[in-house]
């Protein structure tokens, strides 16, 4: 029974899942609003049998994974050089300082604008939104290089570029990761925006268009996906660092920062 | 304090070299000053002037704070002096000298922590393009002299701080510089460690034949260490007094510490460097 | 940011290059009048919109939404935080729910809103709440229980209860963390506002951004997104301004450990 007790979280949530369940069937709360918890899973494996989900979810993803390994193929090698050259930093500056604090969702009319309603739009929207975490994360990686570091290169009279490639880029990877982590979450979120916004098909499209023909299961169903997606999503990230940066493994995690 | 023992001499001037061959390493009234971001002009080197011989194990010894930081990334090229010139080998020095390397006192921010231990060693020979055989078998066995056998696929975090500065004593002698100038190297190493280290140093140096230039703020170290020293002033950094330390060699941590000289010479410094008083 | 930054020449210029570039390209292709309407153009309908006070109506209706969501997610989230943070059972009991939660993005709970809200200030302002508390509630969590236990004991050896400990040593220790769960809620706040005025709104800077992209008034739908920039950096700037005045100690603690 001792042993149990570790498990109370879990518990705590199984019980709220279990009071949400006979609230929904005796009609405490509006079943039509708030389906039975039974149901919704019901619904969310048949949809998930039926390939429907996955499908949505594969739109989805082609789309938001473009955009956003497009802005890291961008933005990690500016943010290198304006990390590097102060002048290089300079040119850009203003102009980075312009576009930053644009909400990323009021960009989606400019796309809409221009790309219509395929799957440019959000490709353009999502590498918008990356961007800015990308691009700062990699410039605060690369300028936070040790001094120490840099100069036991120098006196092992390492070339300029050789100094870029085999020293100056390992060292800020952790911080490039951290950044290309923070993305992670803004990109599914802006993938689902600009589906509700102007899509025809997409798991965030799917969502909003369960709502609207009150097939509010189905909504729900979607939402778990979604959550579902989100936490794969993150694993599957945390597995790619773990052997990307197999030193980093025993070294403290940083902070992220939005 | 006179000079009744014929084994010590005492100056307050560089010792003329007259019939001595060449220096290897030769400042010549180096200073360095840098600008502060408040815009003041600090002069952290004031006017250093001395010879080093090939093979010598020569040590500076000062306060915190006095410029030996400066003063010795001057001379490895990697500040430029602000006026008096550094001569290595007969070339002048205008940026990191091909013979010469710099270990940092901070090893942990030295070694590159995404390669192995074998990697980092090798790093020098990487930078010159040498990635034969025969630079590898080198890194390995350096890899071997300074203690740490079997430890070549592990990596920097993996290793206790000692084990770290190994690392990059290997590192730095793989390279096989003529010169080696190592800037408190053991400063941030416990007491037992420090030891152990001090003698894997005279052992490796007695092997390869290197000329050593150490900076420390422990007076017995240096004297441990070396055949010269060097004591510093406090800021702006000035030499103010040459020693030449005779003690037989190979040295030992017990017999040779416990030698009478060792304390009053250790007193002599002591006094010296005291006497400038507190900042 | 600091005042001694001599003024980047360099960066304005490219700026102003890019901005006439622009222009000068919108003038001479008129196919493309649409999609690039030159920058006067848009700077005029920016005129002509403030004037007729149709954008600042708009712009109110949004800081308003914002506002209210914002601090209302940080008094409960700073709250709900405090509370896992400090009491280590509570935590325990909710910290799976939590992390079985926090993966979904925020955003699709905007369906089941309007599910339950209809559309109307009261949705828009649930949505910025839910998805503005999550990153103000974690951080906040994180930032408690990072108190050094060594800080809580020397209270105690003092003489303090549990109240005041929490007071001056757990929440002065925790608020650098706080401080940054709030700031990404201020973006992440901003952000569910224009969204949601966007999916189910008739008011408001989003309403209007998407409303003037439908209509095909390509000059009125960038005035409308420079405006939304100003905003964001403006209220930016403004929690910059009391993060540094609640902040003093620390930025000089960070300073000396520079220097």
């Amino acid at each position: 029974m001792v042993a149990l007790w570790r498990f109370k979280g879990a518990g705590f949530l199984l019980t709220l899942l279990a009071i949400w369940e006979l609230a929904a069937d005796a009609e405490w709360i509006n079943a039509l609003i708030v389906p039975l918890p039974s149901k919704i899973l019901k619904i969310f494996f048949e949809l998930v049998a039926s390939g429907q989900i996955p499908m949505q979810i594969l739109v989805s993803m082609k789309r938001a994974l473009t955009g956003y390994l497009l802005a890291a193929g961008i933005f990690i090698p500016l943010g290198i050089f304006m990390g590097i050259s102060p002048m290089i930093y300079r040119l850009f500056e203003v102009i980075v300082e312009m576009l930053r604090p644009v909400p990323p969702p009021v960009v989606i009319p400019v796309a809409l604008l221009f790309f219509g309603l395929g799957d440019e739009m959000k490709i353009f929207v999502i590498l918008f939104s990356c961007a800015w975490p990308i691009l700062l994360n990699t410039i605060d990686g690369v300028r936070g290089v040790d001094w120490v570091l840099l100069n036991t290169a120098r006196t092992f009279r390492l070339s300029r570029v050789k100094t870029i490639w085999q020293v100056i880029l390992p060292a800020s990877l952790p911080q490039i990761m951290t950044g290309l982590r923070v993305s992670l979450p803004i990109m599914l979120i802006l993938v689902v925006i600009s589906e509700m916004v102007g899509s025809t098909d997409g798991i965030g499209y799917f969502v909003l268009d369960s709502q609207r023909r009150f097939k509010v299961a189905q909504m729900y169903a979607g939402m778990l996906a979604l959550a579902i997606l989100g936490y794969m999503l993150n694993q599957l990230f945390n597995l790619i660092q773990w052997l990307l940066l197999p030193w980093h493994r025993g070294m403290d995690n940083r902070k992220d920062e939005g | 304090m006179g000079s009744e023992n014929p084994t010590l001499q005492y100056s307050n001037t560089p010792v003329p070299h007259s019939n001595i061959p060449v220096a290897i390493l030769d400042v010549q009234s180096l200073s360095k000053s840098y600008r502060q971001s408040s815009g003041e002009t600090t002069l952290a080197v004031g006017n250093i002037t001395c010879q080093v011989e090939a093979g010598e194990f020569v040590s500076f010894v000062g306060p915190s704070g006095c410029g030996k930081t400066t003063l010795l990334m001057s001379i490895a090229g990697l500040l430029a002096p602000s006026s008096g010139r550094v001569v290595v080998n007969g070339k002048e020095v205008n940026g990191p000298p091909p013979n010469l390397v710099l270990l940092f006192q901070e090893y942990n921010k030295s070694l590159f922590a995404w390669r192995s231990v074998l990697g980092n060693v090798r790093f020098g020979l990487d930078a010159r393009d040498d990635r034969s055989a025969a630079a590898e078998s080198k890194a390995r066995k350096l890899i071997e002299l300074v203690g740490l056998k079997g430890f070549d696929s592990h990596y920097p975090w993996e290793l206790s701080g000692g084990m770290q500065q190994r690392v990059a004593i290997a590192r730095a002698l793989a390279y096989e510089p003529e010169v080696l100038l190592m800037d408190e190297p053991f400063g941030s190493l416990d007491a037992l460690t420090r030891l152990e280290l001090e003698d894997t140093l005279l052992r490796l140096w007695a092997e390869l034949k290197t000329t050593i230039l150490f900076i420390t703020h422990d007076i017995e170290e240096a004297i441990y260490l070396s055949d010269r020293i060097w004591v510093l002033s406090r800021r702006p950094s000035q030499i103010i007094q040459e020693l030449k330390i005779d003690f037989p060699r190979p040295r030992h941590q017990v017999t040779t510490r416990a030698e009478g000289r060792f304390m009053e010479l250790r007193n002599d410094i002591y006094r010296q460097i005291g006497n400038q008083g507190i900042p | 940011m600091s005042r001694s930054h001599p003024f980047n020449w360099l960066g304005w210029s490219s700026f102003a290059l890019l901005l006439v570039t622009w222009e000068l390209i919108a003038r001479a292709t008129p196919k493309l009048l649409l999609y690039f309407p030159p920058v006067s153009r848009i700077l005029a309908a920016l005129g002509q919109a403030l004037a007729t006070g149709s954008i600042v109506q708009h712009g109110l209706v949004t800081l308003g939404r914002f506002a209210e969501g914002y601090l209302l997610s940080a008094a409960l989230a700073v709250t709900l935080g405090v509370m896992l943070g400090y009491f280590r059972f509570l935590h325990s009991l909710l910290a799976t729910s939590i992390e079985l939660l926090r993966p979904m993005p925020s955003v699709a709970i905007i369906p089941v809103a309007i599910l339950l809200l209809g559309i109307g200030d009261g949705m828009i302002v649930s949505v910025t709440v839910y998805a503005s508390v999550w990153p103000i509630l974690i951080n906040t969590i994180d930032g408690v229980r990072s108190v050094d236990a060594t800080l809580i004991d020397t209270g105690r050896t003092f003489g303090l209860n549990s109240w005041r400990i929490l007071r001056q040593i757990i929440l002065p220790g925790a608020s650098p963390y706080v401080v940054t769960g709030l700031r990404i809620g201020l973006s992440i706040a901003l952000i569910l506002v224009t969204t949601a005025e966007m999916i189910a709104g008739s008011r408001g800077l989003g309403f209007f951004i998407l409303d003037e992209e439908r209509a095909m008034n390509s000059a009125n739908m960038y005035a409308g997104i420079v405006v939304v920039a100003l905003m964001g950096y403006a209220l930016n700037r403004l929690f910059l301004l009391l993060e540094t005045r609640a902040m003093k100690w620390r930025h000089g603690m960070m300073a000396r450990q520079v220097a």
